[in-house]
């Protein structure tokens, strides 16, 4: 068991530093830089810069080093926790991007645990009662769930809330609260924004984890102890929990591996259309202005937090299922 | 999708008795037929997508009006209602539309339009208009329906330029939905050429492709694709966008159905029928012919068509960020970028309508995939 978890962290540290170079060399794919749109920028302002003063600029952000120098500097930097310079910003990067990846693993697991809390009841329901009209309901509701895109999702929602209560819901704190200290009423109009975004976000993963939850239960409950444990007058209820119910529950925990990485990526464009401060909107922006080191970093903390998920979540399955455990000792 | 859920064990006796002779003698292709019309979700999803398809080929053919032509006196006008029964109360067979009389509101400055009930215009199927080429070869200029001049039809309402939102929607049909097409068949070759090698060779090939295909899987893919595609230079047409998009959707899809690729193959090659075919003195060639290929592609259309729907709501949400298709070449995307905020949403909510066809495309191509699932194994009950 020990050694299996040293093993996956091992593995993770790999996956990490993979990342890294992954990020790196796909933020430097773009033609041109961001000396070169600020540049431009200036001359569309009227500027002139002359080719001196290009040229410092140029060794000033480092873009004079060729790409693998460039990327060695950079790792070597962010081994000691400085990010870099945010050219866009005019920050460096460790300030800008904290509360934002907080904000972004806060919604995703949120999002999860919306995800489980709505998906396991629904699936036991629907596999228990087979073809009642609550079971055709719920698989039509999750059919929907799957096929709306993300955004259309949240601009429905946004429109409901406009038309129905005239609240304005984008955002996570309304303006007149943003730099207000924390008080109840800040943290209920917190409460009041966040459960969009959660839905949104959940609602994809929801459909998908109740299918399967659906489906292995059935397949349990065809099995042989199950009518075991009837004929020896264990009371439904209790043998549904203690049996069937923790065996299908396993590829709904081993589930979370590919889980996390869909609530991430949701997350990012459920972000842009709500307006919520999380990275995702951040990472846009960086990515059209060319702001490398701000989305290297962002590009990197975002797949970190996913690969770090998807760790736990491995880990977890081996703690959860003793044949797992069996198996993996052995190798 | 509901008949998949019956206990398998309800079944067999069931259909024992109802097989009749036809079912022994019928060939594969024949059961696989069957099972899938019996699917009705599916039947009825294929004919679906079908229309679907035929609007992106026949997309001026559907069209009202010119799709990027803007119509100034109109902007921001709401559906036109059909009518039946005119103000008066008089029944017509066929249906009509009042022309749109705009109205500026000096309070809030904003236009309100309100129907002109003395001026009417009859709906006319099949009916002239502008000239266009039926394929690109056929010059016609006959249209699905449209009303005499000088009223012009906006069914599902016009966005801020003026530009009817319903041709726009038929054009923007041709790029998400061949996207979706394209893309899965280019991510469809990365997956079987390299599945197909991990499979193939095994051993430390096999090892280091699946902790790729893994490394890959456990990136989230949006971010990764907003990477990719912002990569791409602003400059470029429409053409070249196209085609890079589309292997930008391909280059993270690919891993899933590699690994599916290559876990078929294992299983096939271990497979009892193959093993059989062996002793009973079968060349190569011909169990790869004769068994190998049908069980491999009914499992691969089937993998396909469940992989289209992907590939259609990420082209959908990259363009929408503006960083998938650009104007002016229309997608379903595009389509949805006007209706991006609250503020337009609340002043014109058919902009959604596009969002619409988005969601019955993915339906259907899922229903689709279930029926196909259960018809490519016709054998199992």
């Amino acid at each position: 068991m020990k050694s299996y978890v040293f093993q996956r962290l091992v593995y993770m540290i790999f996956l990490l530093w993979l990342v890294s170079i992954v990020t790196f060399v796909v933020i430097q794919l773009p033609p041109g830089d961001y000396l070169s749109t600020y540049i431009s920028r200036l001359e569309q302002a009227g500027q002139d810069l002359s080719d001196e003063e290009v040229e410092n600029l140029r060794r000033q952000y480092g873009l004079d080093l060729p790409l693998f120098p460039r990327y060695i500097k950079w790792f070597g930097q962010v081994l000691q926790g400085n990010f870099g310079f945010s050219y866009d910003w005019q920050k460096p990067v460790k300030d800008l991007i904290g509360e934002r990846l907080a904000f972004t693993f806060t919604i995703a697991i949120l999002s999860a645990i919306f995800t489980y809390s709505v998906a396991i009841p629904i699936g036991i329901y629907s596999a228990t009662h087979q073809y009642s009209i609550g079971d055709y309901l719920v698989s039509l509701l999750g059919f929907f769930g799957l096929a709306i895109p993300n955004f259309m999702l949240a601009l429905v929602m946004l429109y409901i809330a406009w038309k129905s209560y005239g609240l304005n819901l984008t955002g996570l704190i309304s303006t007149e609260y943003m730099d207000a200290p924390w008080s109840m009423a800040k943290i209920g109009d917190l409460l009041l924004h966040l459960p969009i975004p959660i839905i949104v976000v959940g609602t994809a993963g929801t459909a998908g984890m109740i299918r399967v939850l659906r489906g292995t239960l059935l397949d349990e409950l065809n099995k042989q102890y199950v009518i075991t444990a009837r004929s020896k007058g264990v009371g439904e209820v209790k043998m549904l929990f203690k049996y069937p119910v923790r065996v299908a529950l396993n590829p709904i925990v081993s589930g979370f591996a590919w889980l996390f990485p869909s609530l991430i990526s949701a997350g990012t464009i459920t972000a842009y259309v709500l307006g919520l401060p999380t990275a995702g909107p951040m990472l846009l922006r960086s990515l059209i202005t060319q702001d490398t080191f701000l989305t290297a970093t962002l590009l990197m903390f975002i797949t970190i937090l996913t690969v770090i998920g998807t760790t736990v979540s491995d880990i977890l399955l081996v703690v959860v299922d003793p044949r797992i455990r069996m198996e993996r000792a052995a190798t | 999708m509901l008949r998949r859920f019956r206990p398998s064990r309800a079944k067999p006796q069931a259909s024992a008795t109802q097989y009749d002779e036809s079912y022994y003698l019928a060939s594969q292709r024949q059961l696989i037929w069957r099972k899938f019309r019996r699917h009705r979700l599916a039947m009825f999803s294929s004919l679906v997508i079908l229309f679907l398809y035929s609007m992106a080929i026949f997309a001026e053919f559907y069209s009202t009006n010119d799709f990027q032509k803007r119509h100034v006196k109109y902007a921001k006008a709401p559906p036109h209602t059909l009518h039946f029964v005119d103000e008066v109360g008089n029944f017509h067979f066929s249906p009509f539309i009042y022309e749109m009389k705009q109205e500026l509101d000096m309070n809030t400055l904003q236009r309100n339009y309100t129907e002109d009930t003395s001026k009417r215009y009859h709906l006319r199927f099949f009916t002239e208009g502008e000239p266009y080429k039926l394929l690109g070869l056929f010059e016609t200029n006959i249209h699905l329906m449209g009303v005499d001049d000088p009223a012009v039809y906006f069914p599902f309402g016009t966005d801020e330029f003026g530009r009817d939102v319903y041709s726009r929607t038929m054009h923007a049909a041709r790029i998400t939905l061949s996207i979706g097409f394209v893309g899965v068949i280019v991510s469809f070759c990365l997956g079987c050429l390299i599945g197909g090698i991990s499979g193939y060779f095994g051993g430390t090939v096999d090892l280091v492709v699946q902790r790729v295909i893994e490394f890959i899987i456990s990136i989230p893919q949006i971010p990764l694709w907003m990477a990719l595609s912002a990569a791409l230079p602003s400059e470029w047409s429409s053409t070249q966008d196209y085609f890079s998009i589309t292997v930008v959707l391909a280059v993270l899809t690919w891993p899933p159905l590699a690994r599916a690729v290559r876990g078929k193959l294992l299983e096939l090659r271990e497979a009892d029928f193959v093993m059989a075919a062996r002793i009973s003195n079968m060349g190569d060639m011909e169990i790869i012919v004769k068994h190998l290929l049908p069980s491999f592609a009914s499992f691969l259309i089937v993998v396909l068509s469940l992989a289209v729907p992907g590939m259609i709501l990420a082209e959908t949400a990259l363009s929408f960020l503006q960083i998938g298709i650009r104007p002016p070449a229309v997608s379903w995307g595009v389509l949805l970028q006007d209706a991006q905020n609250i503020r337009s949403l609340s002043q014109s909510p058919w902009l959604l309508i596009p969002g619409l066809f988005v969601i019955a495309t993915v339906l259907s191509f899922n229903f689709l995939g279930d029926g196909l699932r259960d018809a490519a194994d016709p054998y199992k009950q």
